[in-house]
């Protein structure tokens, strides 16, 4: 096994061309599980920890960049949580303090799990996700960008830079949860929920990817219903399809309550 | 591979396997048996170490990641031989049973008290909750942790 630590994104991009058999590694929260118990054994190790331009985020013209190095426990911090709410809550339930100083927005996109908490809160503020090979750029929608559960359109020579999202005016956001504690949970189901010029809602764990529904403000009282059809759950050991689906039409209703005041 | 890091404040080495956790080396290779594994998946907080003073699970950092960085261990809390207060206050309270969480919680609780020198109940609670204990119902660690906080 190899490890590169390129130490620069112009750096990493070249090694990534060069082994595009090289998987990367972030905070590590998903691939070191794979590592520690021999369920993965990639012949390269492609180290992201030092690519600076991977970090932090940045705000302009009611758009916040977010960089895929940005850590959950970044996306918390008061002055992003303010525009991005519904992450910054999803953020709040991901794992322990110590997985949230380590995972990363990237990452999630990454592993693409149709459990992954930061999707339903980036789906429901329009992210666009921005990819890279030595090549070039490209942006594709967070939609396109997930194709199934844990695929996603991430070519082999490509790396995750970020995703953009837009903050909305005045938008109203929450981000719910199930899960048998409040603490280190898999979503048994989750859902964001956003209202500003209209309504729109995100799931994740009931499908094979989370998945974004959107309805005028006039259809509020049809809208807890029409989320949960537009899911397709399925039963496995943390719930059953027909809960998940209730679940969500619950959830839609409760958090329409606490945008639309 | 071979690594260099800080290690409570002192330069070490080590050769590592390129896919080997920060734990692992550190228990294996650098002699810090201190930080515990237990599950390896990063759901117990027992193998808790501040890298470049940010709480992780060392179980989940690549120990290639940690190369030209700062590591501190429950073994580098301690000062000029005196117990960090929450040692102290770990072993005041009682709040240690077969004690192999107590390094992780220790490193925790540390972390908590260094952000906040006067953390609720909810504080701790939320501070604490990668970290499992499966012998002492937490009441006592609890009482550990607040009684830190009143001493610092
Ligand atoms: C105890 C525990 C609890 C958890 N709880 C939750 C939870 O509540 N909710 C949740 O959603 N997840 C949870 N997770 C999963 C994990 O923490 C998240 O998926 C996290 O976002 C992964 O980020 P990372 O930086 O650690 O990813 P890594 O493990 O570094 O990488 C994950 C994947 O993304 C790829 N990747 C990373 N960065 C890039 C990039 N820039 N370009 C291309 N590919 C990239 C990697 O190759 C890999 O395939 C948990 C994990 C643990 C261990
Ligand atoms: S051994 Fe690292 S969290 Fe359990
Ligand atoms: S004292 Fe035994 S696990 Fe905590």
């Amino acid at each position: 096994m190899d490890v590169l630590t390129p130490r620069s994104l112009e750096e990493a991009l070249r090694l990534k061309a060069e082994r595009p058999d090289a998987v990367p590694i972030q905070g590590g929260t998903d691939v070191m599980v794979e590592l520690n118990f021999d369920r993965a054994r990639p012949a390269v190790l492609l180290n992201l920890n030092e690519v600076a331009e991977l970090r932090g985020w940045s705000q302009a013209d009611g758009k916040v960049w977010l960089g895929a190095g940005l850590t959950y426990s970044e996306a918390m911090e008061p002055k992003l949580a303010e525009a991005l709410p519904a992450l910054a809550e999803a953020s709040r339930t991901v794992g322990g303090p110590q997985i949230r100083n380590r995972g990363t927005i990237g990452g999630n996109l990454g592993t693409a799990s149709p459990a992954g908490d930061a999707l339903p809160p980036l789906l429901v503020c329009g992210a666009e996700v921005k990819l890279a090979s030595v090549l070039g750029e490209r942006v594709v929608s967070l939609e396109e960008f997930l194709v199934g559960p844990k695929r996603n359109v991430l070519a082999e020579d490509e790396l995750i830079l970020g995703v953009t999202v837009d903050t909305g005016d005045e938008s109203r956001q929450t981000f719910m949860k199930v899960g048998p504690r409040n603490a280190m949970v898999i979503a048994v189901v989750s859902l964001a929920v956003r209202v500003d010029g209209d309504l729109r809602a995100a799931f994740g764990s009931a499908g094979p990817v989370s998945k974004l529904v959107r309805a005028e403000l006039a259809d509020a009282d049809s809208f807890p219903q029409r989320v949960a059809e537009a899911a397709s759950p399925i039963d496995d050991v943390r719930g059953t399809a027909s809960y998940r689906r209730h679940a969500l039409r619950i959830l839609t209703k409760r958090a329409l309550d606490r945008c639309l005041v | 591979m071979r690594i260099e890091l800080q290690i409570n404040g002192e330069a070490h080495e080590a050769d590592v396997w390129e896919g080997e956790s920060l734990l692992f080396a550190l228990r294996e290779q650098l002699g810090f048996p201190g930080s515990k594994n237990a599950c390896e998946q990063g759901e117990c907080g027992s193998c808790s170490v501040l890298l470049d003073g940010t709480l992780v699970c060392s179980c989940l950092v690549l120990a290639a990641q940690a190369e030209g960085h700062e590591v501190v261990t429950v073994e580098g809390l301690a000062d000029d031989g005196r117990l960090h207060k929450v040692q102290e206050a770990f072993v005041a309270a009682g709040a240690v049973q077969c004690g192999f969480c107590t390094p992780g919680l220790v490193v925790a609780a540390a972390d908590l008290l260094k952000r906040n020198v006067y953390p609720s109940d909810d504080d701790i609670r939320e501070a604490l909750s990668g970290n499992l204990c499966r012998c002492t119902g937490y009441a006592k660690i609890f009482d550990a942790v607040r009684m830190a906080a009143a001493a610092l």
